[in-house]
């Protein structure tokens, strides 16, 4: 497989089905985990590294019965392919960012990927479209089972998994879900949530992790503690959580509709003109559109564009999607004209085409 | 939103947004005590007077490395990052008012692997074995190097054994 071969089609993240899907877009858990006879990654020289990446290499190869795993080194990959993967959510961007020998083995669905030499040795990531974070846990586990019988991890009985920052100690484990709440958002109910969410020891973050804004209104919701807490308890947790929070996405979205429902279907409506006609456009604008679009869809105040279309096109529209899409590097004005006119052009084919039948829809 | 201090785990108060190179940005949290030293250490990195202070209080702690991996724990404070898995027992003492705060817990209850390591001082040993061989290639001493890769193969292979 070549990435150039995944660039068209959406990824698991955005594939935009499961239960709860208009709200929850993706689960996601990820292990972190450390060889036990070698130092964390930050003090292993080059040569070391590749000791860790082939000892994991040849571990972890055949650990994803049905789908043979593809490897990528990450090292060799050019700015634009590591950019390409961050933006599918397939590697962090630490590990794109990083030094060093490191790489990712990633299964054709896209819904694992496990990462050498990021932070820790290894961190095992799946990613399910839809709210299913417990069906992730269960799917990393046994993957973790697997590695476990090849490779001896770093353990101690009294804390754990051993990482090499102490915030990961313990399960080594982060579950998140990844919320589209357009509508907390508009009417500043977000902060609240947000305040409420910590309370509990849950993480807020934007779309690509820590430190990223909440481009589109998409939010990630996170466990903050890894230690003293079964990974059972630490995805409880997080289950009593989402439904909430859906509850209040919809509760808000309902009373925009009863109360303002001229002023949001204005504001929906004009987001998807400009998306539809717009010359030149940057990223954020974008994403911040689409997030009306994609909101407006769910209510039925936009009937002719279908949702997995607006899913579509978040993640075609990021700059190295777009760039391989279009076949060439592209910058600044002209990577905005360009995304533009592709906007305009996917747009406007659903005037003209009949929507493929039927297995995506819904 | 509240964050820690990432050097010591209390309430952090000063948010730092960092331009890297590449022009990524990290973002950095700290508390008003080590906010000024990390600011201080930026601004003219040659100068040790500035690292000095903030270490008045632990002074016999921070001068230990882990014979390891060779990490002190104030070098932990400046990157965050742990050097091996026995550095959870160097500095031990440090370390666990620091997960407390973060974790409110200092007992793991999670998964157990079906495999735990069987001898942990020979794993050390082997982590210890692998720095010196670094160390040795970086001065050119093959003779060293080659016989330091012959312990760490024995070693392994007696790391296999009991296993299958």
């Amino acid at each position: 497989m070549d990435l150039n071969d995944l660039a068209p089609r959406n990824g698991e993240w955005l594939r935009g089905d499961g239960s709860d899907a208009d709200i929850v877009i993706s689960s996601r858990v990820r292990l972190a985990r450390n060889l036990a006879d070698f130092p964390f990654c930050s003090r292993a020289d080059e040569a070391q590294r590749r000791d860790i990446e082939n000892k994991l290499r040849t571990s972890i190869g055949d650990v994803h019965g049905d789908q043979s795993l593809i490897f990528f080194d990450v090292g060799r990959l050019d700015d634009l392919d590591r950019q390409f993967l961050v933006e599918r959510q397939l590697i962090s961007r630490e590990l794109a960012s990083g030094q060093g020998s490191r790489s990712v083995a990633i299964a054709p669905r896209e819904d694992v990927s496990l990462m050498v030499n990021e932070e820790d040795h290894l961190r095992l990531q799946v990613l399910h479209s839809g709210y299913s974070v417990r069906q992730c846990w269960e799917t990393v586990n046994k993957l973790d089972d697997l590695v476990e019988e090849r490779v001896t991890f770093a353990f101690s009985e009294e804390f754990g998994y051993l990482t090499a920052c102490p915030t990961n100690v313990g399960t080594g484990m982060r579950a998140s879900v990844m919320l589209h709440l357009p509508a907390l958002s508009m009417t500043k109910q977000i902060d609240r949530v947000f305040r409420a969410l910590q309370k509990i020891q849950l993480a807020v973050r934007g779309l690509y992790g820590e430190g990223s804004q909440a481009s589109g209104d998409f939010y990630q919701i996170s466990n903050n503690i890894t230690l003293g807490k079964t990974e059972d308890a630490i995805i409880s947790n997080i289950e009593v959580v989402v439904p909430t929070i859906v509850n209040y996405e919809r509760t808000a979205r309902r009373s925009l509709i009863k109360e303002n429902k001229q002023t949001l279907h204005d504001r929906v409506s004009r987001a998807y003109g400009i998306l539809q006609a717009a010359q030149t456009i940057s990223s954020e604008e974008t994403m911040a559109l689409l997030s009306s679009v994609r909101m407006g869809v769910n209510l039925n105040l936009i009937d002719d564009v279908r949702i997995d279309l607006i899913n579509d096109l978040f993640i075609h529209t990021q700059p190295a999607h777009l760039q391989k899409l279009e076949g060439r590097p592209l910058e600044g004005e002209d990577r905005n004209i360009a995304r533009a006119s592709y906007l305009r052009k996917r747009l406007s084919e659903i005037h003209r085409t009949k929507p493929p039948t039927d297995s995506q829809a819904n | 939103m509240k964050q820690k201090c990432q050097v010591c785990g209390e309430r952090a108060v000063i948010h730092i947004t960092q331009i890297e190179e590449e022009g990524a940005a990290s973002q950095l949290h700290f508390c008003y005590r080590h906010a000024q030293d990390y600011l201080k250490e930026s601004d003219n990195p040659s100068s040790s007077p500035a690292s000095g202070s903030s270490e008045e209080e632990g002074v016999p702690e921070t001068s230990v490395a882990c014979p390891v991996c060779g990490m002190t724990f104030a070098k932990f404070r400046e990157t965050g990052r742990l050097g091996c898995p026995n550095d959870y027992e160097i500095f031990r003492t440090e370390l666990k008012p620091l997960l407390e705060n973060i974790h409110g817990n200092l007992r793991h209850v999670g998964k157990v692997p079906k495999r735990l390591p069987i001898d942990a001082r020979r794993q050390t040993e082997l982590i210890k074995l692998r720095q010196e061989i670094q160390q040795a290639v970086a001065i050119e001493d093959y003779e060293r190097a080659a016989l330091l890769r012959d312990q760490i193969d024995s070693l392994e292979k007696e790391e296999k054994r009991p296993s299958e």
